[in-house]
């Protein structure tokens, strides 16, 4: 019992000798790639994309580290607070939201536009992570424990589908099934609801915006409108291919410096930073994104708390998929959904997000020895 | 608290145990993703970066120099020169009325180019550079330079364009270059290839004929370009091949001469080389300015072009179609010496008309010519003679000799407008009219009136290979020396045994006549009918040794003459001018050692013999005054000769 009190009280510098150098090294290194991308993007100019990306990673590599140094019984006390927060913030970009390009998804906070739908992507995580550390395994599978998981789970992603935002309320229910899947939740019930809502689907689809169903369509066949909806993925697709193994170098990727790519700051950068640095630039990309989950993975493992473990392995999941959709969508893979390649993409709630979620993990592993 | 213990432990091993499964499974979905980049950017890698390079780089199309036509002697009759244009980048326009108002300030620009341009802005993309105006002065071009930069998206620029000699007297020859049409697209595949913005192609005349060749072949200028279509910089620039140049048979200095001889009247000139067949002049008047269409004629004067009824557009030397009139007869009285109808002692007493089944033909001395002889009767232009002659021969045996001369058919066949004429038989007329060939029309046809039809570069052409000994050339007006190199050897083996008097054949030429007596006896006839009282261009005569020549006069009716017209005897300034007879005449000349042949035709000009046979008088003069200058220019031919 001594000994936990001491640790619970451990100083900065023994708090910054138990971080995990190695993901804050991994971390540092996609940022170090995302600036010289983002600097491509801009034909090679130190332009406001490049320079406000700089700046937002400075400061929310900041913010990692505050979220890494506290600890773990201050995120385990405030789980709930930060989702309710998250969903206060969700429902108020219903009434005092920015449109943008056909929805509305931020919400000025004066210093910069906050989307709250990034935030949840954490939020749902945290929260559910502590919920399932509270049950049993037993309880896990009963009716009346499935109540609070499922609000907590449907009611973000029905509040981001009518921004409409299905890309972002896909990713955030798939982190959240996640870290249902893992607390125990038997498979069956997996089964039962996906039968549930592939006979819903017709239903669904006669709600969806003729945009969205457009990016059904056109995903299943790019050329149908070569000029239209499907020039993004093919454009993407010849950025990609003509890239080659080596790339075809530093600020040279014609097909975004000649704006023939869409979105190239966002959700596209994967296509140019592919376009540039080739089959062997993407390895090396995907490697770094690999080892990050790695890391993530061991802290998991090596927490001691199972509301650590459920969190990292969420937050590697939700992770992962992010990394894999965003991929996927840009490589033809999957239809366009928006959703952006955690860190690489310009976006400050999306990095921010991420950022708020490693520090959640590091503070895992600085903290592991902390009771709850 | 053990129990609990435990709990823990097999959640964690549950939890764990799932995340080793989800771990799997992000391997292997990160192996699908590394599957797809190696697809992609590895096997697939040639095609996307066509693909990418299809995106990125565009062709822009310079137009090309066209060649320059120039006469005999290298004068410059179709030129290029250097032509101030102002072009529209429609999407540097922020606002077109704004444009359109600061422009008219500038340089003229109406309502009617306005309409234009509006039209074209429909059809073009807006990175795409449009033509404003194609010819601009100096003064409006420096202007338009200094005010450049408060007008947003015009570009001042300097090309080629035509330029023809503004004496005007070739305009028919070289027709004129305009805007491409959407017709000129359809028929022609290799316009299709160039399509520049702004090209020039021939419309008429030998701009027309020679396009293909003159027009050249367009540069191309490789340009980076984003996804807007906005250049970015040049890659490459492939220099245009200019249009071939020509030389044409023309002497510019003789047709300027016989243009302004002719200027007020609706008339043509044609000169032809007798040996080589080179037109030397051709001439067709009244005229129009070519380079007004350069750059699209104005609304007037297109007006004023269509609504002369002289017909300036019409080129009168290969489309004019007139009845050859008497100038006809000196073929009918070959083609009967060549069909042994008669006799050149024929005798025929000329009463000023004959009574045929009933039907009168006159002739075009009233009082008649008394007896005559058939030298005579070609040197008087006896009509009543050539009746009876007409009557012996027959419709038939007349059409070959007439289109063997070349009467009827395409005697140049390398314009567009050059028309056959008719020569009439009884088949023709069967076919084309599809009645019964009348005796009568056999009598008129004699005297080159009826269904006959020809051009005067037709008569030129047919007197041109009665007076080189009745041999067949062939007429050009484009002058290749290899071409001509063959007909030249076969001329002066012709010469060669023409002086050693050996009557050999000669096989390279080929031969009109069945007995040259016949055609020597036509000529010196025609001789008469210059150089001796009573000939019927006996005024028109030259009497210096050098000049004398030798021709044919023709008075050709526009329409029947009634009987009480007939009695009135009016002068050619009673009768309206669209019923006054056509003037025509032919010749050849020198008379001894003959060189060149000419006809001329002045529409409603009265009589042969005071309309036309005066003007060719001059021009024959001229003719000959250059022909030592010609000669310095051409193949040794004549040396001997």
């Amino acid at each position: 019992m001594q000994q936990q009190f001491l640790k619970n009280n451990i100083s900065l510098k023994d708090k910054i000798g138990a971080l995990d150098f190695k993901l804050v090294f991994l971390i540092l290194l996609l940022g170090i790639i995302s600036f010289f991308t983002m600097y491509s993007t801009e034909q090679g100019k130190l332009g406001y994309y490049t320079q406000s990306h700089i700046y937002r990673f400075c400061i929310f590599f900041v913010i990692f580290f505050i979220c890494a140094f506290l600890k773990l019984q201050f995120w385990h006390k405030f789980t709930n607070l930060f989702y309710f927060l998250v969903i206060i913030l969700l429902l108020a970009v219903d009434f005092f939201g920015i449109a943008a390009s056909g929805s509305t998804r931020w919400i000025n906070l004066f210093v910069f536009n906050l989307q709250p739908s990034e935030l949840m992507k954490v939020a749902l995580i945290i929260f559910l992570a502590k919920y399932y550390n509270k049950i049993s395994i037993d309880e896990v599978s009963r009716v009346k424990s499935m109540v609070i998981p499922s609000f907590a789970l449907f009611l973000p992603v029905a509040l981001v589908i009518s921004q409409p935002d299905l890309g972002t309320a896909l990713l955030i229910m798939i982190g959240g099934l996640a870290v249902v899947w893992l607390a125990g939740l038997k498979l069956k019930y997996f089964m039962f609801s996906f039968v549930t809502f592939m006979c819903s689907m017709p239903v669904v689809i006669a709600f969806l915006k003729p945009y969205q169903k457009l990016r059904i369509l056109t995903f299943l066949n790019p050329e149908r409108d070569p000029l239209g909806a499907g020039y993004q993925i093919i454009q993407s697709k010849i950025a990609v291919g003509s890239g080659g193994i080596f790339g075809k170098g530093f600020l040279k990727g014609s097909q975004s410096y000649l704006d023939y790519l869409p979105e190239k700051h966002t959700d596209f950068i994967f296509t140019l930073f592919s376009e540039e640095f080739g089959f062997i630039g993407c390895i090396f990309l995907l490697l770094i994104y690999m080892l990050i989950l790695y890391r993530i993975t061991k802290i998991g493992q090596k927490s001691k708390s199972n509301f650590a473990k459920l969190y990292c392995f969420g937050f590697a999941v939700a992770f992962f998929t992010y990394v894999v959709i965003n991929m996927s969508m840009v490589l033809g893979l999957l239809p366009i959904v928006g959703a952006p390649l955690p860190i690489m993409s310009y976006g400050g709630s999306s990095m921010l997000s991420m950022m708020i979620g490693l520090g959640i993990v590091m503070s895992c592993n600085i903290h592991n020895e902390d009771r709850l | 608290m053990l129990s609990f213990s435990k709990t823990f432990h097999n959640k964690s091993r549950l939890i764990s145990r799932r995340m080793f499964i989800l771990s799997t499974l992000k391997i292997t979905v990160f192996a699908i993703i590394i599957s797809r980049l190696f697809y992609l950017q590895i096997s697939e890698n040639i095609k996307y970066r066509s693909l990418s390079d299809k995106n990125r780089l565009r062709e822009w199309k310079i137009s090309p120099e066209r060649g320059v036509i120039k006469d005999y002697f290298g004068a410059k009759i179709a030129n290029n020169k250097q032509t101030y244009q102002l072009l529209m980048i429609p999407e540097d326009v922020p606002n077109l009325e704004e444009f359109f108002f600061k422009l008219s300030k500038i340089i003229n620009f109406d309502n009617r180019e306005r309409r234009i341009l509006l039209k074209k802005l429909k059809r073009r993309k807006p990175w795409e550079s449009i033509v404003v105006s194609d010819n601009l002065s100096w003064s409006e071009f420096s202007r338009l330079n200094l005010f450049a930069h408060e007008i947003q998206g015009i570009k001042p620029a300097v090309a080629i364009s035509r330029e023809y000699s503004d004496d005007e007297s070739s305009s028919h020859i070289l027709g004129y270059v305009s805007d491409v049409s959407a017709k000129d697209l359809k028929n022609n595949n290799y316009l299709k290839e160039i399509n520049v913005p702004g090209l020039k192609t021939g419309k008429n005349g030998l701009e027309k004929s020679l396009n293909e060749k003159i027009i050249g072949k367009p540069g191309v200028q490789r340009f980076e370009v984003n996804a807007y279509g906005k250049r970015i910089k040049e890659l490459k620039l492939i220099e245009g091949i200019s249009g071939r140049d020509f030389k044409t048979t023309i002497d510019q200095e003789i047709q300027k001469f016989s243009g302004k001889l002719i200027a007020d009247k609706s008339a043509s000139v044609c000169v032809m080389d007798i040996y080589t067949g080179d037109i030397v002049v051709s001439v067709s008047s009244p005229t129009f300015d070519p380079n007004k269409f350069v750059h699209g004629i104005s609304h007037e004067d297109w007006e004023k072009l269509i609504n002369n009824n002289k017909k300036p557009l019409i080129n009168k030397t290969i489309a004019g179609l007139y009845p050859p009139g008497s100038t006809i007869k000196p073929i009918v009285a070959l083609s009967a010496l060549e069909n042994d109808v008669i006799s050149p002692k024929l005798v025929v007493k000329c009463t000023g008309s004959i009574d045929f089944y009933g039907e009168t033909f006159h002739c075009w001395k009233k009082k008649g010519h008394g007896f005559m002889s058939l030298r005579n009767a070609i040197k008087q232009s006896c009509d009543v003679y050539f009746y009876e002659v007409a009557r012996r021969l027959g419709i038939d045996r007349l059409s070959v000799t007439a289109k063997k001369f070349g009467l009827g058919k395409l005697a140049l066949n390398f314009f567009n407008e050059e028309k056959k004429g008719v020569v009439p038989d009884t088949k023709w007329k069967l076919e084309k009219i599809g009645k019964g060939w009348y005796l009568g029309e056999t009598l008129i046809s004699g005297i080159g009136q009826g269904y006959f039809q020809s051009t005067p570069l037709q008569l030129c052409f047919m007197m041109a290979q009665l007076a080189n000994g009745g041999y067949e050339i062939k007429p050009r007006i484009i002058d290749d020396r290899y071409a001509l190199q063959p007909m030249v050897d076969a001329w002066r083996e012709e010469f060669a045994s023409r002086r050693n008097n050996l009557e050999l054949p000669n096989p390279r030429l080929k031969k009109l006549y069945r007995n040259q007596e016949n055609i020597k006896l036509v000529l010196d006839a025609l001789y008469g009918a210059t150089n001796e009282p009573m000939g019927t261009s006996y005024r028109s005569r030259h009497v210096k040794a050098k000049y004398i020549y030798a021709g044919k006069t023709g008075t050709s009716q526009v329409r029947r003459i009634t009987l009480e017209e007939r009695k009135k005897d009016l002068k050619t300034q009673d009768v309206p001018y669209e019923q006054r007879d056509h003037a025509l005449f032919t010749a050849f000349a020198p008379y001894k050692n003959p060189r060149y042949a000419i006809s001329i035709v002045v529409e409603h000009g009265g009589a042969g013999s005071s309309g036309a046979a005066p003007i060719a008088k001059k021009i024959i003069k001229k003719v000959l005054d250059r022909h030592q200058l010609r000669k310095k220019y051409q193949l040794d031919l004549f040396k001997e000769a």
